[in-house]
């Protein structure tokens, strides 16, 4: 009976992020009858795969109840360090540059996750204080020097520019394509693995999922560590998507996107539910909103109200969605 | 003696000596007394935000948005006052803001039930965003009969908001250790169940906790503004990490139930003068940030040890 509930309820905010994906799309189409040209189509397009890859790994973390807000510095560091790479070795090859970038995104991620999971210090206040020594670390790392678009290789930057399917002048760029490799990934080691299994009974019930034998340090790191992985290829991507890497800016407050869109696509804070494709849903519903923004001609200042509002509701919603389930669960 | 020993406010006060020692070492204008007085007025702020920080922590909480509100807050007085309204009426409007500010989280975590750190990270957004929306990249000048609450000194070149903030520690240090909501904020930390149970309003302790916090946030914006002479949304930014490190290096658990006042005040000096001291040395913001950001994960790192080793004794 309550698995019923629970599927109930995440079909039903699935369907209600689609809903207000098509209200925010008609509304922008109302004010502005050119909102869906494929000019702005492609600005959407080129939005989502940062937040993809972040929220994915964002959503691991709070499904487990945790809280991961050191992502955007972890960007600046991975987009610091890669880009460093390329300016001073301009012959790399830039998968290995990728893989360079996850590997010290996975490396900061794991510093969060070893202070959380074992030295059991609260996940926000672990990340809050890594968000201000990694975004310090950026700075150091370049001693303050921007990495300016003459240093990023062309290959990358075409990773943007480019697609391996584009139709009447919309592009799926490559940013896509590795986003959507990301998301694959993530759902199906979430639905059919093990690991993916205990991060959803960590998130339930962590009393339960311990006395149950889940290895619940073990798994906390682990999710960390995936999550700062994906934060660190996020920050090779933002080189690519933007053609340079400023330590002060790359990344910066992208943490509060990224926790709206995973909160908007359905993941209860209070852990143990949201899916793959909700969290896809609201990073198309962000990414649109954003592109509307601009469109609209709604000033920038808004910005950080509207994701900040965004997080609110999804939060209330969620919060009386599952009350009114409890009842009808006891009436049952 | 040994219970002096076992206070947690000895690792601030003895951190707090050590600093002194590093900063003096560092520059010789380090250790001049009306130097460091009048720089005490940049941290005044700070530990407004931090005092309140305390019960919110000790109720077993926490409140990201107290810089957003600090914004806010200085934001729409400054708008106020420049719009005409008189000084009074002005420091009130901000006052109540503050208030409803903090009454607002309040309710969104005792009433509908949601963690206070999801809920603070989006009014933290939410609350600079207004007052973003409101100014944008404007700055709004205050009358000049309002400005340079800094400047005054008591005899003994004493900053007034340094007698300010200390007036207010004492207060709240005396409700906090000395009344019966203090008792409740403590209880309702140690363990929220068995203080539901035990009949103690927990609800109301709660919204009261982050009302306070909001009333503390709105003082420290008229501070700022009358420092600062204008009022920008980017006012305050990031204040939320020093006044957080201040309260656990204070000695104050996460978890909630432990604290002090005398321990988040030793604290609050303690990263003022690390502050103060980077300051003197030159040493960037961005670096003084990943200071400060590792100080905290420290503090809470040696707080569980020393939890854990008092268990197993």
């Amino acid at each position: 009976m309550q698995s019923d509930a629970i599927k109930k309820l995440i079909a039903l905010r699935e369907v209600g992020t689609g809903l207000l994906l098509i209200g925010v799309v008609l509304a922008a189409l109302a004010k502005n009858p050119h909102f869906l040209d494929p000019k702005n189509l492609n600005s959407i397009l080129l939005w989502i795969p940062l937040l993809v890859v972040v929220g994915m790994g964002q959503m691991l973390v709070i499904l487990t109840r945790g809280i991961d807000v050191s992502v955007g510095s972890t960007m600046g560091v991975a987009g610091i360090v890669v880009g460093m790479l390329f300016r001073d070795h301009p012959g790399l090859n830039i998968f290995l540059g990728a893989g360079i970038g996850i590997a010290i995104g996975c490396l900061l991620g794991a510093i969060n996750g070893g202070l959380i999971a074992w030295a059991k210090v609260p996940p926000i206040i672990a990340t809050l204080g890594t968000l201000s020594a990694y975004r310090g670390l950026a700075f150091i790392v370049c001693k303050g020097e921007q990495i300016d678009s003459n240093n990023i290789p062309e290959s990358l930057t075409d990773w943007t520019l480019k697609g391996p399917i584009s139709i009447s002048g919309i592009t799926f760029s490559w940013l896509m394509v590795w986003a959507s490799v990301v998301a694959i990934i993530v759902a199906y080691f979430l639905k059919s693995s093990r690991t993916g299994r205990d991060i959803y009974a960590l998130g339930s019930h962590p009393e339960a999922a311990r006395l149950r034998g889940i290895p619940v340090p073990k798994v906390t790191f682990l999710v960390y560590s995936v999550c700062g992985a994906l934060a660190g290829l996020a920050g090779v991507l933002y080189a690519s998507r933007y053609g340079f890497v400023n330590p002060g800016t790359a990344g910066q407050g992208f943490e509060l996107t990224v926790i709206a869109a995973v909160v908007i696509g359905g993941t209860n804070v209070l852990g143990g539910s949201g899916t793959v494709l909700g969290v896809l849903l609201g990073c198309v519903l962000l990414g649109t909103i954003n592109v509307a923004l601009a469109v609209l001609g709604i000033d920038a200042a808004w910005q950080m109200l509207v994701y900040g509002l965004v997080i609110l509701i999804a939060l209330t919603v969620d919060s009386y969605l599952q009350r009114f389930l409890r009842k009808m669960d006891v009436r049952n | 003696m040994r219970k002096l020993l076992g206070r947690t406010e000895l690792v601030p006060a003895g951190l707090l000596v050590l600093a002194f020692i590093a900063g003096a070492m560092q520059s010789k204008y380090f250790l001049d007394v009306r130097y460091l007085l009048d720089s005490s007025t940049l941290y005044v702020e700070t530990g407004l935000l931090a005092i309140g920080m305390t019960f919110v922590i000790i109720s077993g909480n926490i409140d990201l948005s107290v810089a957003s509100m600090t914004a806010l807050v200085a934001c729409v007085s400054a708008k106020l006052m420049a719009s005409g309204w008189s000084m009074p009426a002005g420091c009130a409007a901000g006052l109540g803001l503050g208030l409803v500010l903090g009454g607002f989280n309040g309710i969104m975590v005792a009433k509908v039930k949601l963690p206070s750190f999801v809920v603070t990270l989006a009014t933290m957004a939410v609350y600079r965003g207004i007052a973003q929306v409101l100014l944008g990249a404007e700055s709004v000048k205050l009358p000049t009969s309002f400005i340079g609450l800094d400047m005054q000194h008591l005899p003994g070149h004493i900053p007034v908001p340094l007698v300010v903030l200390l007036t207010v520690a004492l207060i709240l240090a005396i409700v906090l250790h000395r009344s019966l909501f203090g008792r409740w904020v403590i209880a309702l930390g140690t363990n929220e169940e068995a203080s539901y149970y035990a009949g103690l309003p927990t609800s109301t302790v709660k919204i009261s906790v982050f009302c306070l916090s909001g009333l503390l946030a709105a003082v420290a914006a008229l501070m700022m503004n009358s420092r600062l002479g204008v009022a920008r949304f980017d006012d305050a930014r990031g204040l939320e990490l020093d006044a957080i490190t201040a309260v656990v290096l204070g000695g104050a658990s996460i978890f909630g139930g432990k604290g002090t006042m005398l321990g988040t005040v030793l604290a609050l000096f303690l990263v003022a003068v690390i502050r103060i001291g980077m300051g003197v040395a030159n040493v960037k913001a961005e670096y003084q940030l990943a200071v400060i950001g590792t100080l905290l994960v420290i503090a809470i790192l040696a707080g569980n040890l020393s939890s854990k080793m008092t268990a197993k004794r």
